[in-house]
């Protein structure tokens, strides 16, 4: 669905994508993480032909981008860093415009008006007034911009960070949606600093670190067991005597055991008439791989402004709600 | 495209807000000349309101005279200068990209559209201004005096003072409006230019307003004499000879074809910029 080969993005003095191989097959709901500044925004917009690559490759659904991009962007529908409308008009009139802006298709205007209802019932705006977009809640006009992005049925999602500014309750609805939508065969790339929202929804993930691709790999294989298993048990002295050994760490009533088989660790502590609240075998978070391999980085400049600023990013990584504040604020380097 | 762009501007208050100032001005204009019956002496004041006293018809002249210095060129200056830093600023440039609009393609509708509201503000105050002067000044033919000379059926006096038939003022009135149109497309090509330059439609729009008030300061100054015949304002007003007996067409040529060429190279410059601009807004 979109490869990408040596892709290299200079502004300037400053590197802002540097030699990033992206691979997204068909199917794939891909979430694409990394810190603010580290060339998320830019290589999505390389992707959709906005800004032009310095060096190396794009292929997105087959062909050449930027050069074929006229043929590619109909089949992509895209929300971008943040959803944008005409504030002076309504949610239906702003659909009808960008429906209509483009490119031409059978029956394009006969059924204009049937699209973008079904857009608007998908997200949740089914029944929406004629309020001007000016007055939207933020939600709704995340809303409306998935909305847009909908439109005409897109055989590739490109979303930055679809659910900012949803409640929980939303949230839900357009993981749902989503995956629905995957289901039915969209190819899903998300991008996003929301690490649950990614854990969650996603297959694939790419981690990109100063405009570097430090990681790509499924979700199944990053996210998979540690060989190792938790316990928490009431008896826990007793229990690391038992386990004699293979004690690896231990927290008040946590245990970490070295053994892969939770069943027989289970076993062996009930055997000796132990009390087990719970086991189960140990798993690598995501946030953990993100935090170890975009913060390997920390001191790489050896000062401590710099280390100060890396703290910042990683930070901003994994704290799920100030995401998007951390955003803005960064908004000026994260282009 | 075209459609979409056209459809934006119609669906914006802002442009019906602009338009109905232009037009609102030379209407302020006329009722205080009405009622107090002052108009500023032949040569002096705004170009052929002296006239206008005794004929209504002309006052669509008088009218564009009145707004061509400010009003017009800000209010075409604000329109191109929203062009693309508008959609920028509004975070829909992206979109409409990624949807998607060729860049051409978009750049075209940008323009048609400006040549759209142009036309319509210029056609606009011309017809109300009509509609103002017929009602407050009548049309009735008169025998003017001028120059010593009394025509019977002659409603005007041109500048040069012998007499206009209302076909012939008709006439030289479109003559003037597709001059300023096209004067101010001139205006509105460099306003166009500076849009894809910046995301701020506010300093696209200032940045033509600044070209055209150094243009003005240039085209006054005697010693800058040697560059003024290619200054956008120079022949500005050009279109005032249009009613003079007969047409003189020297200016007015130099006029349209100046223009030509400030349309021409401002908007090349626009397309080349825009074409191969990272999108970043």
């Amino acid at each position: 669905m979109i490869v990408t080969t040596g892709l290299t993005k200079r502004f300037g003095q400053v590197l802002a994508v540097d030699h990033v191989d992206l691979e997204v097959r068909e199917g794939d709901r891909y979430g694409f993480l990394g810190p603010n500044g580290s060339g998320k925004t830019t290589v999505v917009r390389m992707l959709l032909g906005l800004v032009y690559p310095s060096s190396g490759t794009i292929e997105v659904l087959g062909a050449p981008v930027p050069q074929r991009a006229s043929a590619v962007l109909p089949q992509i529908g895209a929300l971008i860093e943040s959803p944008s409308a005409y504030g002076h008009l309504s949610g239906r009139a702003n659909l009808t415009l960008v429906d209509a802006a483009g490119p031409r298709v059978r029956g394009g205007r006969r059924n204009r008006r049937r699209r973008v209802a079904d857009a608007l019932d998908r997200v949740g705006l089914g029944t929406v007034d004629d309020r001007a977009v000016r007055k939207y809640s933020l939600g709704m006009r995340q809303r409306l911009g998935l909305a847009a992005a909908l439109l005409r049925s897109p055989r590739l999602l490109v979303l930055d960070e679809p659910t900012n500014g949803l409640d929980p309750q939303g949230i839900r609805e357009i993981r749902d949606l989503l995956g629905d939508l995957n289901a039915s065969g969209t190819t899903i790339f998300l991008s996003s600093h929301q690490l649950s929202e990614v854990e969650q929804l996603c297959t694939r993930v790419g981690v990109v670190d100063r405009g570097r691709l430090v990681l790509q790999d499924e979700l199944a294989v990053l996210s998979g067991p540690t060989g190792r298993v938790r316990v928490r048990t009431p008896d826990a002295g007793q229990a690391a005597a038992v386990l004699d050994g293979r004690v690896v760490h231990r927290d008040g009533d946590r245990l970490v055991i070295a053994d892969a088989d939770a069943a027989l660790v289970n076993q062996q502590l009930v055997a000796a008439g132990l009390r087990v609240n719970e086991i189960g075998p140990e798993r690598r978070s995501l946030e953990d791989l993100v935090l170890s391999v975009t913060g390997s980085g920390s001191d790489r400049f050896g000062r401590a402004a710099a280390r100060a600023d890396r703290g910042f990013s990683a930070e901003a990584l994994v704290a799920d709600g100030s995401g998007p504040a951390r955003d803005a604020e960064a908004g000026g380097s994260s282009q | 495209m075209i459609r979409v762009e056209l459809t934006k501007l119609v669906r914006r208050p802002r442009s019906w807000v602009a338009i109905a100032l232009l037009c609102l001005l030379p209407i302020l204009v006329a009722v205080f000349v009405a009622v107090t019956h002052v108009a500023p002496p032949p040569g002096q004041g705004p170009a052929l309101l002296s006239a206008v006293l005794s004929n209504g018809s002309l006052f669509p002249a008088a009218a564009l005279a009145i707004v061509l210095p400010i009003f017009l060129p800000i209010s075409v200056a604000v329109v191109a200068g929203d062009s693309i830093a508008g959609e920028a600023s509004s975070g829909m440039l992206r979109y409409l990209l990624a949807r998607p609009v060729g860049r051409t393609r978009l750049l075209v509708a940008k323009l048609v559209t400006l040549i759209a509201y142009v036309l319509f503000a210029v056609i606009a105050v011309a017809a109300t201004s009509y509609a103002t002067g017929i009602l407050l000044f009548g049309d009735k033919p008169v025998a003017l005096t001028s120059g010593g000379i009394t025509t019977q059926g002659v409603i005007a006096n041109s500048l040069s003072g012998t007499g206009l038939t209302p076909a012939d003022v008709l006439l030289r009135t479109a003559g003037a409006v597709a001059f300023i149109a096209v004067s101010m497309l001139g205006v509105g090509a460099i306003a166009l230019f500076l849009s894809t330059l910046t995301d701020s439609s506010l300093a696209a729009a200032l940045g033509a307003m600044a070209a055209l008030i150094a243009s003005g300061v240039l085209v006054a100054l005697n010693a800058a004499a040697s560059v003024s015949p290619y200054l956008p304002t120079e022949y500005w007003l050009a279109w005032l000879d249009f009613f003079r007996q007969p047409i003189l067409w020297r200016d007015i040529d130099r006029g349209f074809a100046i223009q030509a060429v400030y349309v021409a190279v401002f908007l090349g410059a626009a397309w080349a910029n825009f074409a191969s601009k990272d999108v970043t807004s």
